[in-house]
């Protein structure tokens, strides 16, 4: 992370600097355009191509992100010149047209650090688009992965255990399924309330890239440090960011009726308590509720999340492991809820 | 332009024209060609409106759920029975089922699901779908560890199932929910907990179909706090109902692990709901159950009671020989050995013109519990019936898919 705000401070430097030493840019025209080209490179988001060095924009990271396989994820916007995003009065962020929002997945420990994929979110004049690409053998460029791939890796979680997967990168369509509301893409992540900007990013910059930055103020806590919220409050903030994407009244899970957004009532039925199974069926686990209330193990919310068969598992698409820590905290939400709440 | 056996250089050109206009085209893949998962997907994402995305003969060996979201474009098998294009997801390690369409005007046609972790076949805001002469199937039989639903669109207007087969399913093996303006015909379904279900939908016809060997031969639902909920106008006509003997193997929790095995046609909690001239026989609980519903819930807005619900014409063969609730072997034994064939729990209204018995249980409040039912032969058939319900029609875009 701190290659990358490094090297984001620098391309920042340089651009103030003058115009002399102006990096090789984004190939702004590309992007703008309907193209989806076979490689990465021909962007121009990266310097000398490396994953490490965003040729412009600016970095970001998020109070709850999206769990994918305890993969390290390097985010940052890239808003054309002249260009600039805009914080809703609801917090939802409007990026411009030719915005491109790059984040590159990988592991500490998996080809010495190296984004295994990087995936954008591009603003066309006709919408939103999603393009996976997978990093070549060599790591020189990446390689347009419409149909997706799976990619064996072996890892270690944060606790030291050993994880020997076939990671998912996700196909266009998946992408999709995710990031779709109302059957349109729309980025997931930066939402005011979860969305925090390079803290290195000087005023001047933080102007450059947002018409109102004082907008945004994020209101979720940090999902794992118990000091940022009550266990309730880094619950919801988890199911937010990690089930909200489908699980609301527009998105890819709006026929279930549980709706998992920060801003749905907590205690409410469409909220999981005592909902019982709406079309899960291996997903109940033989369990009645989706949140039985001070009882995590007869929650099937908590089941699905702990499951990895994809007749069970919940997310649907993007996981491959158990997010323990993850699900650790929702049991422990679960078991404070008082027993009988429901009812 | 045919990808069969394309190369990658070839996928790259085709990638930058991206979207430039061409006319409808046919996409062949081949079961065979090295990475068959990710070339079929790439072939679904790259196919534009009109074209057809033909599935080679053969045996697909599939890891991952496949997606469409490109409208108006049709996929195409070779078949659906042996020698067919056979999608085998028995290796299945992502997504939450075998094919997700979400896009508009699209026929499946042609090739057999096999075997998916999840659902076989969904559509979700998938308005015009046309599921055609496909065969979706559980091939180790009956087993709770099979897949939820074999067909299911959901969230859909205008939905046509005609001439599938669907087999296994430990939820429902066509399963409709959520949607508007629905015919399932020409259909068979087998061996799944609930053969056929219309749920929370509105102006379905269900006809022509063999239920066979399920748990539940046809069943119509509203369930609370979900969406679109209120279900109404829904005609099950011209059905053979039969046999309908398979133990109950869904997962408990869900509502059809609560559907007594032996189980023809079982309304609950919809209103207009018409059932005529099927053709019923050998379901142990009842040829036609009537029911509300009466779990506890907390939706002001739900309406739990069966209402105006018309049963005619019908043909019964042996029924009510092995009642699978709660206390059924009792009333059948005080009954001589068998309940009528058409059983009621007493909520709600409907109005039986077949000339055989109803069974009410006499529990008109859904909060009675069903420990305290009073079964009692009951006569439905002096009400008068509400004006009978129009036939559904589909646009003529959609039936010309399938002549």
């Amino acid at each position: 992370m701190k290659r990358i705000l490094a090297a984001v401070a620098a391309t920042l430097l340089c651009a103030s600097g003058g115009a002399a030493f102006a990096p090789p840019g984004v190939d702004q025209a590309l992007v703008e355009s309907d193209a989806m080209p076979p490689k990465l490179s021909a962007f121009g988001l990266f310097r000398g191509n490396d994953p490490g060095q965003p040729s412009t924009g600016v970095a970001y990271t998020l109070r709850a992100p999206l769990f994918s396989d305890y993969t390290e994820k390097h985010r940052f916007i890239a808003i054309p010149a002249g260009k600039k995003a805009r914080v809703g009065s609801d917090g939802v962020i409007d990026f411009p047209v030719g915005t491109v929002l790059v984040k590159s997945f990988g592991w500490n420990d998996v080809g010495g650090g190296r984004p295994v994929e990087t995936r954008l979110l591009i603003h066309r004049a006709s919408g939103w688009v999603a393009l996976p690409y997978i990093w070549d053998a060599d790591g020189k460029d990446a390689t347009l992965a419409l149909g997706g791939r799976r990619v064996p890796v072996t890892f270690k979680s944060p606790d030291g255990e050993t994880h020997s997967i076939r990671y998912a990168v996700p196909n266009k369509n998946q992408c999709k399924e995710c990031h779709s509301l109302n059957g349109e893409i729309v980025p997931i992540g930066p939402k005011a309330r979860n969305f925090i900007l390079d803290p290195a990013a000087s005023d001047a910059v933080r102007a450059r890239y947002f018409e109102n930055p004082a907008a945004l103020k994020p209101t979720m806590p940090i999902w794992d440090d118990p000091k940022a919220g009550s266990v309730a409050d880094r619950a919801r903030a988890y199911l937010d960011v990690n089930c909200a994407h489908c699980h609301n009244p527009a998105g890819s899970a709006s026929n279930s009726g549980l709706f998992l957004r920060w801003t749905d009532d907590p205690g409410g039925v469409n909220y999981g308590i005592g909902k019982r199974p709406t079309a899960a069926g291996r997903g109940s686990g033989g369990m009645d509720f989706a949140i039985a209330p001070g009882d995590p193990a007869h929650s099937f919310m908590i089941y699905r999340l702990e499951s990895i068969d994809p007749g069970i598992a919940m997310p649907e698409v993007g996981r491959s492991t158990v997010h323990k820590e993850g699900a650790a905290l929702l049991r422990q939400w679960i078991a404070e809820m008082p027993r009988g709440a429901s009812n | 332009m045919r990808f069969n056996g394309f190369h990658a250089a070839a996928l790259g050109v085709l990638a930058v024209l991206g979207a430039s206009p061409a006319a409808a085209k046919t996409i062949s893949v081949s079961a065979t060609t090295p990475d068959a998962n990710e070339k079929l997907q790439e072939a679904l994402i790259l196919a534009e409106p009109g074209d057809i995305v033909q599935l080679g003969a053969g045996v697909w060996t599939l890891t991952d759920g496949l997606s469409l979201d490109v409208a108006g474009v049709t996929v195409r098998g070779a078949g659906a029975g042996e020698g067919g294009s056979i999608l085998d997801f028995t290796g299945q390690q992502g997504a939450g089922e075998g094919l997700l369409v979400t896009s508009d005007d699209v026929l499946l046609t042609n090739f057999a699901v096999l075997n998916t972790k999840g659902d076989g076949i969904k559509s979700k805001g998938a308005d015009r779908i046309v599921y055609h002469q496909l065969r979706v199937e559980w091939t180790a039989g009956p087993k709770e560890t099979n897949g939820a639903y074999g067909i299911y669109p959901v969230e859909s207007t205008d939905v046509l199932v005609d001439s599938v087969y669907v087999r296994g399913a430990s939820d429902a093996g066509i399963y409709v929910g959520q949607s508007k303006n629905i015919i399932v015909r020409d259909s068979i379904a087998t061996e799944n907990v609930a053969g056929i279900e219309i749920e929370n939908s509105y102006n379905a016809d269900v006809h022509d179909n063999i239920a066979t060997k399920n748990t539940g031969g046809i069943l119509v639902f509203d369930l609370p706090s979900l969406p679109m909920q209120g279900g109404h106008n829904v005609r099950v006509f011209e059905n053979i109902v039969n046999d309908n003997s398979t133990p109950n193997f869904a997962p408990k929790g869900n509502i059809v692990a609560s559907v007594p095995t032996g189980t023809g046609v079982l309304v609950m909690a919809n209103r207009n709901v018409e059932i005529f001239d099927n053709v019923f026989a050998d379901n142990g609980t009842a040829n036609v159950m009537i029911v509300g519903y009466r779990y506890e819930h907390k939706d002001p807005n739900y309406q739990p009671l069966p209402r105006a619900i018309v049963v005619r014409g019908n043909q019964h063969g042996k029924a009510g020989y092995a009642p699978k609730f709660p206390g059924g072997d009792m009333i059948a034994a005080a009954m001589g050995g068998a309940i009528p064939p058409v059983l009621w729990d007493g909520s709600g209204d409907a109005v039986v013109l077949d000339k055989v018995g109803v069974l009410s249980l006499n529990l008109p409040d859904v909060k009675t519990p069903q420990s305290e039912a009073k079964p009692a032969p009951a006569d439905l058939s002096k009400g008068t019936p509400p004006a009978a319900l129009p036939a559904i029609t589909l646009p003529e875009s959609m039936e010309a898919k399938v002549k």
